[in-house]
């Protein structure tokens, strides 16, 4: 179990090594270097080349490279041109924001397509799971960004109940900052609740005619318990994948509801990067978000061990 | 008749489809107005007031626009996923005949890009090459060859296993020619069902990219940039911003069901 542990380790430093070699490289293959991208088009090539200097851009690709991976190790990201201020800062005064927002989502996903899903599976081609069909159908259609403009018109500008956007952060109280963030929050969860319940649905029913469950059925418990308590948990696998390889449209899904709602976390950061074209701050965030979807998926993996005790013997 | 009735995902999916394509072909000859004419004395007027389907801030027609729109998603979405799956297809079967460490090195390569979501990778080449509708296709495609890639070299191993291939390898015909003789037949059906649904999906990420301002500059109408419009006038002018995501919405869940039903069509094994 240690030793499977320790080799998926190995193998996520790997991989996160290897994303910021390529992003780095694509970054240095790209037209444009940063100090010709802050500068613009007018500065002359002495000005050009002194900031080059400056920056260490003179320097080869490897040398940059292990000078920034050093850096980044030690949690210097660099500075932002436009804020003037450490990256890293940045960043983690922008998480406060997107951390709860998405976790918000993942809650709300997974309340709403668990049981609907598992209802889908009870009743088998009824009334219930029809109507979820038509639901996760739906749902993995619309754009997570129209969902809040549409929470925007019905419970913002016409009823009034819930801020249009913006937040008043944490400061001003743990309930305005919860209230701020329900609206985005539903907006990413619907269309993640399609997909997880389509799941949910479909592994509940492989596992409702496994001989185990029959087995629990046969020995008088009630249909509740064997659902639940037998059939649920060894289903559990499919959507936990599920919930893992979401991720990233989940990230995709908040950079777009930040701009639409106004919150200032990491999307909305990466926006204003792009059109201050801030390439240092641009740079650092896209590099967080891959390394947190690739530990995302670490994690998925580490949660099939918990979930099911035959891979922990299995994969030794 | 009752091919398709018996179908009802597949014949939705396939209904709605069709239609979306010939609006978008008609966009390209007519158009109740041209959809960048303003006529500001008209604007912001809801449906049936001012054309069929009312005006934006600017008095434009918002069916025509929506038309146009339709063809603009489409094409960009068309093209990113034909050269995102071109290129995953091909890296998935020269990897099922090669396999050894090229396999692996590949695959890892495969999950790091997947790990980069469209938007970003679409916002960090617009940092550097300036966002437009070659950069919006290039970041939806370069997501696209880890999707198709993984799926080829599945299907592909697969085939490799059949004695009809042993039979070939005895017989010395070589790997490239095993590949285009028997594997590429045997995967088509998957393929074309993988970019069926991958499509939905560019058209969802090309309305992300062009709502944040990344897709096709504007006056080009596209449904992204009309919802991002429409959000000063959410008060006064709701329904611009209803329009285009249920266009959108349509769009994605009629190739969602296309490909739903394509794939209990051309793989029976499947059917339960």
């Amino acid at each position: 179990m240690i030793a499977l542990i320790f080799r998926r380790v190995a193998g996520l430093i790997v991989t996160l090594l290897l994303v910021s070699a390529i992003l780095f490289a694509v970054m240095d293959l790209l037209p444009g270097d940063p100090a010709s991208v802050i500068l613009g088009t007018s500065a002359s090539p002495d000005t050009l080349a002194a900031l080059q200097k400056e920056m260490g851009l003179d320097r080869p690709l490897v040398v940059r490279y292990v000078a920034w991976l050093g850096g980044v190790l030690q949690g210097d990201l660099g500075r932002s041109y436009t804020y003037g201020v450490p990256v890293a800062g940045l960043i983690a005064e922008r998480l406060a924001v997107t951390v709860p927002l998405a976790l918000m989502a993942v809650v709300l996903s997974i309340a709403l397509a668990i049981p609907l899903g598992v209802q889908a599976a009870r009743h088998q081609n009824g009334a219930w799971d029809v109507f979820s069909g038509l639901f996760s159908h739906v749902s993995i259609a619309v754009p997570a960004f129209w969902v809040g403009l549409l929470l925007i018109i019905l419970f913002s500008t016409t009823l009034g109940w819930l801020p249009a956007g913006g937040f008043p952060g944490w400061d001003v109280g743990v309930a305005d900052g919860l209230k701020a963030l329900f609206l985005p929050a539903v907006a990413l969860a619907l269309p993640q609740a399609g997909v997880l319940m389509r799941v949910t649905r479909s592994a509940v029913l492989e596992v409702m005619n496994e001989d185990f469950v029959r087995t629990a059925r046969a020995k008088g418990l009630s249909e509740q318990t064997a659902l639940w308590r037998h059939a649920v948990p060894n289903a559990l696998i499919p959507v936990v994948t599920m919930l893992g390889l979401q991720f990233t449209f989940l990230i995709a899904g908040a950079v777009l509801v930040e701009n639409v709602f106004n919150l200032p976390g990491l999307g909305r950061l990466a926006f204003q990067a792009l059109s201050q074209r801030d390439v240092v701050v641009m740079q650092d965030v896209v590099l967080f978000f891959s390394g947190l979807v690739i530990l995302m998926n670490f994690l998925v993996d580490l949660a099939y061990l918990v979930i099911d005790p035959r891979l922990r013997a299995g994969v030794r | 008749m009752s091919f398709l009735l018996r179908r009802p995902i597949f014949s939705i999916g396939l209904v709605i489809t069709l239609t979306l394509v010939a609006i978008a072909l008609v966009s390209l000859v007519w158009t109740p107005l041209p959809p960048t004419k303003m006529q500001i004395v008209h604007r912001l007027k809801p449906p049936m007031a001012q054309g069929l389907l009312g005006t934006d801030q600017f008095g434009r027609d918002v069916a025509s626009m929506l038309m146009v729109g339709a063809w603009n998603s489409l094409s960009t979405s068309l093209l990113a996923v034909a050269i995102g799956a071109t290129l995953g297809t091909g890296v998935g079967v020269i990897v099922a005949a090669i396999r050894g460490l090229t396999e692996s090195v590949v695959m890892r390569i495969c999950d790091i890009i997947f790990a980069v979501p469209p938007i970003l990778s679409a916002m960090l080449l617009g940092a550097f090459i300036g966002s437009g509708r070659f950069t919006a296709i290039i970041a939806i495609a370069v997501f696209m060859v880890p999707v198709f890639a993984r799926l080829t070299l599945g299907a592909a191993q697969q085939i490799w296993t059949r004695d009809y291939v042993t039979a070939a390898i005895g017989m010395g015909r070589n790997r490239a020619k095993i590949t285009i003789v028997h594997v590429l037949p045997n995967i088509a059906n998957q393929i074309i069902v993988q970019v069926t649904i991958q499509l939905g999906l560019a058209i969802l990420t090309e309305a992300g990219l062009s709502f944040l301002g990344l897709g096709m500059p504007p006056p080009a109408p596209t449904w992204g940039r009309m919802l991002s419009d429409a959000q000063t006038f959410l008060g006064q002018a709701p329904w611009l911003a209803l329009l285009p995501g249920l266009a959108i919405a349509l769009a994605v869940m009629g190739l969602n069901m296309l490909g739903d039903g394509l794939r209990d069509l051309l793989d029976p094994r499947d059917q339960s």
